[in-house]
């Protein structure tokens, strides 16, 4: 008999504890599967802030690293400035890091320093019940925004990667999504770029992940695909902001 | 070793290299600037890394993934700085990792001023991050004795896995004095076996967490970190006595402002006042055990370059046993001798 799945080993056995339908799970397997692919899971160290993802530290099968809400970018700096040899990833929300720790964002892409940024967008506060994020979209309805958010008092959601591709030291930027199985195949690809940026050392780099929270947009898995296609993607473009030059 | 004149700011990042520190993360305010720069200009020559953070928020941060990685990590900062490092120190007590923490405190509240102040007691001692922890804090009084305790701090942190606090005011920071590095008391540290170095996949994932999301876990969790302070508490607690055998009056001091309050004592004795001196080192755990050992005494005065903060330690020390006053300048006034010598004798006058 041939094996056509199986679990990877980047992943330990505890089960996850996300909502059904929530694509956190698929990004955690592509960063698994990537670390493993590129040998590099017995030198990995992860850091997970505060957010859904918060017990992350129980689901990578390697060391790992707790912060607080947004200064993820700040403890894997202190990691990797100690341990330049080892492969060092934060794994982040978007109230995570496009609202409450956008200093340590910014800042560990302006020094360049060379780890790895996951960044979950799911456009809502998840673990604390679906507030408004910076990355909410107009209309959008959030417990913190009940009427829907309003550009003319809440602004117009943050476009991180667009705005870290602007600096030089955030070497590679992608945003992909994981709604369909040609984007999970994507973004895997830019995950693993970004983690071979990191170790040819040569600076900061961002994957930005599209994802689903059904759970706070109030809708089935299903339905929660399909609103990430349908709204998230046009404000949101998919594509490439930075790569480091071949051969360089 | 030959002594070396040095300003207090190199002094303590001198020790801390001594020590074994090799990674520093800071931000800059005054009046601490010369720790840092000093820092920038040493460490790269012993491949050291030094980094000046956007904030102290983030710089707190990074010490808790260097600390976290094992390595002997130290930041500093002054009163407004320590203020928005309080959550990482937090996180860091929380997640038992060892670090060292400089305080070269100045005025407040709020932006305050740049000249020398002791108004971060409650801060430094009470915890101003949140929930149940606990941490050292050393309140060096002379240059030599930053540099000692410095050095210390470092082993002191990495056999309890606690932060450690250095505190002084800005005084210490600035003036210059002679000083020798020695080498600290032998301790048996523990193997850093915890530090998130990397699995080589030869052993399971190590974790540094602070989070217990079961309350009986956390509970226990509080209960162990508790007990770790009880040892504390036991073994790491520092004072001076000064002039105390026989005096009527004791003064309680610490920092720079024990160095005046010396001189006030002396003052009084050539007057034939007996005055003595507690010389907290270590402001918590604080010298609780000093206040069994002045049996003449009559009446405590708590001076401080503040509004009156350790006084509330020195009425709990003192258990309601002896009346305490309190002599304080503040806002970056430094208190004279001559002035504490009147408090002195108005207090012993029986003014009150
Ligand atoms: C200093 C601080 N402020 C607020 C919180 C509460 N909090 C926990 S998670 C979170 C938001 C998480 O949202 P996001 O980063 O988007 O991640 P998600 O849960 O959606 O995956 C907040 C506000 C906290 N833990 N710490
Ligand atoms: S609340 Fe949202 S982001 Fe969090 S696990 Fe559930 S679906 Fe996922």
């Amino acid at each position: 008999m041939s094996t056509i799945f199986e679990r990877t080993d980047g992943l330990t056995d505890k089960q996850f504890h996300y909502c059904p339908g929530c694509t956190h799970g698929v990004i955690h397997r592509l960063v698994g599967e990537v670390l493993v692919e590129l040998g590099v899971l017995g030198k990995a160290v992860g850091v997970a802030p505060v957010g859904c993802s918060v017990l992350a530290y129980d689901y990578f099968n390697c060391d790992m690293h707790e912060a607080a809400h947004g200064r993820a970018p700040a403890v894997a700096t202190g990691i990797k400035r100690v341990l330049p040899d080892n492969v060092v990833f934060t794994y982040q929300g978007d109230g995570d890091l496009a609202s409450i720790g956008t200093a340590e964002i910014i800042h560990a892409a302006h020094r360049g320093e060379k780890f790895t940024t996951i960044f979950v967008n799911n456009a809502i506060y998840g673990m604390t019940g679906g507030q408004m994020a910076p990355t909410t979209l107009i209309g959008q309805k959030a417990t913190t925004a009940p009427y829907g958010r309003d550009a003319a008092t809440t602004g117009m959601p943050l476009r991180m990667s667009e705005m870290l591709a602007t600096i030089d030291g955030a070497v590679f930027v992608e945003r992909v999504t994981v709604h369909n199985v040609a984007g999970i195949r994507k973004a895997k690809k830019a995950i693993k770029k970004a983690f071979e940026v990191q170790i040819a050392g040569l600076g900061f780099g961002i994957v930005e992940i599209l994802s689903t929270c059904p759970t706070n947009w109030g809708i089935t898995p299903v339905e929660s695909l399909k609103w990430l296609e349908e709204n998230m993607l046009p404000y949101y473009p998919l594509g490439n902001f930075r790569t480091p030059e071949e051969g360089k | 070793m030959a002594k070396v004149l040095m300003k207090g700011n190199e002094a303590i990042g001198a020790a801390a290299i001594k020590a074994g520190c090799k990674f520093f993360f800071g931000y800059p305010i005054t009046p601490q600037n010369e720790l840092p720069e000093f820092m920038s200009r040493e460490l790269p020559k012993i491949d050291g890394v030094f980094v000046q953070a956007e904030s102290e928020v983030a710089a707190i941060n990074m010490i808790y993934g260097a600390a976290g990685a094992g390595a002997r990590t130290m930041t500093s900062s002054s009163s407004p700085g320590m203020a928005l490092k309080q959550e990482g120190i937090s996180y860091i007590a929380g997640a038992e990792l060892p670090c060292v923490i400089v305080n070269i405190s100045r005025g407040g509240p709020g932006l305050g001023g740049i000249q020398p102040s002791q108004a971060d007691y409650f801060q430094s001692t009470r915890g101003g991050g949140n929930g149940d922890y606990r941490h050292l804090v050393y309140a060096p009084s002379t240059l030599q004795e930053a540099v000692d305790l410095t050095i210390e701090a470092f082993d002191i942190a990495d056999y309890y896995r606690n932060p450690v606090i250095v505190l002084g005011d800005g005084m210490i920071g600035q003036m210059m004095e002679p000083v020798e590095f020695n080498e600290p008391k032998k301790r048996d540290l523990p193997a850093k076996d915890w530090a998130t170095t990397g699995t080589e996949d030869k052993r399971r994932p190590n974790i540094i967490n602070s989070l217990a999301l079961d309350p009986a876990e956390l509970e226990k969790h509080n209960i162990k970190l508790d007990n770790k302070y009880k040892a504390m508490e036991e073994n790491e607690v520092r004072y001076e006595m000064y002039k105390t055998e026989g005096a009527e009056l004791i003064f309680v001091a610490y920092g720079t402002t024990a160095r005046i309050v010396k001189n006030a004592v002396d003052a009084l004795e050539a007057e034939g006042i007996k005055a003595g001196l507690i010389r907290p080192i270590t402001l918590w755990p604080f010298p609780n055990k000093a206040f069994n050992e002045i049996p003449t005494a009559k009446a405590l005065v708590s001076v401080e370059m503040s509004m009156g903060q350790m006084i509330d330690d020195v009425k709990i020390a003192n258990n309601g046993k002896l009346p305490v006053h309190f002599y304080g300048r503040t806002g970056g006034m430094i208190p004279t001798p001559e002035a504490i010598v009147e408090k002195a004798k108005e207090i012993l006058g029986g003014g009150k």
